[in-house]
């Protein structure tokens, strides 16, 4: 196999089955599979170029997962084991958009992070700063009617790892969707505002110039609460669906 | 302006502020361009996706105890031929009258009773995923044709800046795998064979190889 096979791609209809179809983000505008400075992937990312898949019916359906992935509480990270987390209490909320600017409603939007201290409660996180007795980290919200999303949580901490000498993670909130398509799932990370850690750090310094922006969430005075919590706005935009024209027998005319 | 105490390069500046030629006006205030946001980028799932991302009933994308529900099994494997045991494996599929539980699949519903489709494994055991599921039948081209029975996958893990995609297909299906579109739009046989599983025990195996010899055939969606 030598990368990435040439061909045409098919019709995404026939007369039978009319499928959208999603729009490519132009490689300088995504993350890369790999990363020089990020060290695990040098034997992780694939070394072949990806081979394109035209997108039919298994990719452009996806699970439908909602209010059912839920539970009460989940949408507050500062509440858990009957207590109250330590931190800085924050409120993130945003709208999970697709490229054409439409609201993704109904969606699945599912969160984790390390705590105020930048500890994760994981096994594999070992490092010397305190776990939080009332803190596990995650969290899960559904996209409201148009495409909302809200949850209330600390504002994580940096932390060390082994990437390289002296090595700290920006403060970061993981995030997963899924959207409607497989196409649209996304896993990815959202960032504070005027991180001082972000020029050394190759997660984030992978992502193409041109979209880190798109990474980083803005600070919000109109929705914070008073004497209560700080706000962050973060919109998520998925991929749209492809506006290139193509024929079809139905246009939706009724005669 | 004249004013003789100022540079040359000042006194010089051109006064007709002519555009520079070639290049449109822009700004007439309405969009014309089809409209369109940056997308999100994506970023590595990290080491800890065991907290989000942990679901009791993942891997099942149909229930315990579905008649004829089988097992998806396999390795991943790094460039090195170690395991990754911090991976997670995503699958999509059709059921076995090649229908998706999805509004967009414009045939209509799918009709086995519980099946979600999808299912999530982490690769904790040994960097083995395991998927409990019903084999898909199989599903239309778009093109008036079928494609084989398949199974697109997405795997995250630390050191993939984004989830790589690739599909399952499965080894007794041999007539239908090789009228595929997707298998035949690949270079050769070594190529399709990373993607074929073959029948074991309670169900099917396939490992995949991120890197090495027999790297797997990954696709951009």
């Amino acid at each position: 196999m030598t990368g990435t096979t040439p061909r045409e791609p098919r019709p995404a209809s026939d007369s039978t089955l009319v499928l959208p179809r999603y729009l490519r983000e132009a490689p300088e505008r995504r993350t890369p599979l790999g990363y020089p400075g990020y060290r695990s992937t040098a034997l992780r990312a694939p070394l072949r170029a990806p081979v394109d898949l035209p997108h039919r019916l298994t990719e452009v359906t996806g699970p439908v997962l909602g209010e059912d992935r839920v539970r009460p509480g989940d949408a507050d990270l500062t509440l858990r084991a009957g207590g109250e987390a330590q931190g800085q209490r924050i409120i993130v909320f945003g709208r999970v958009l697709d490229s054409d600017g439409r609201p993704v409603p109904d969606a699945l939007v599912e969160v984790w992070q390390a705590n105020a201290a930048g500890r994760y409660r994981h096994v594999v996180d070992n490092w010397p700063a305190p776990l939080d007795p009332h803190f596990d980290g995650l969290g899960r919200v559904v996209t409201d009617s148009l495409g909302r999303y809200e949850f209330t949580t600390i504002k994580p901490g940096s932390y060390p790892w082994g990437n390289h000498h002296n090595a700290w993670r920006p403060a970061h909130i993981h995030f997963s969707l899924f959207g409607t398509a497989f196409t649209q799932r996304l896993v990815t990370q959202m960032y504070f505002p005027g991180d001082p850690l972000f020029w050394q750090d190759p997660i984030f310094n992978a992502i193409p110039p041109s979209a880190r922006h798109r990474a980083i969430s803005t600070f919000e005075l109109d929705r914070t609460q008073d004497n209560w919590a700080l706000a962050y706005q973060w919109d998520i935009v998925l991929r749209g669906r492809d506006q290139t024209p193509f024929e079809t027998d139905d246009d939706g005319d009724v005669a | 302006m004249t004013i003789e105490h100022l540079s040359a390069q000042v006194r010089a500046a051109n006064e007709g502020n002519d555009r520079v030629p070639g290049i449109p006006r822009r700004g007439s205030g309405f969009l014309d361009e089809p409209f369109q946001l940056g997308t999100t980028p994506s970023a590595t799932v990290g080491p800890y996706l065991a907290i989000g991302l942990t679901w009791a009933d993942g891997p099942y994308a149909v229930a315990a105890g579905t008649p004829g529900a089988i097992w998806l099994r396999g390795r991943v494997v790094d460039g090195n031929g170690d395991v990754v045991p911090d991976a997670m494996v995503e699958t999509w599929q059709a059921d076995p009258d090649g229908r998706f539980p999805h509004p967009d699949d414009p045939r209509g519903a799918v009709t086995v009773p519980g099946f979600r489709g999808f299912a999530r494994s982490d690769t904790l055991d040994g960097g083995q995923y395991a998927v409990h599921t019903l084999k898909p039948g199989p599903v239309p081209d778009g093109a008036g044709g079928l494609q084989a029975p398949h199974v697109d996958v997405s795997v995250f893990a630390r050191g993939l800046l984004d989830r790589v995609v690739t599909r399952i297909y499965f080894a007794d299906e041999a007539e239908a795998n090789a009228a595929d579109p997707v298998l035949a739009a690949l270079p050769d046989d070594a190529s399709r064979a990373t993607l074929v599983a073959r029948p074991a025990g309670d169900g099917y195996v396939l490992d995949i190889h991120l890197q090495g010899d027999d790297e797997t055939v990954f696709f951009a969606v």
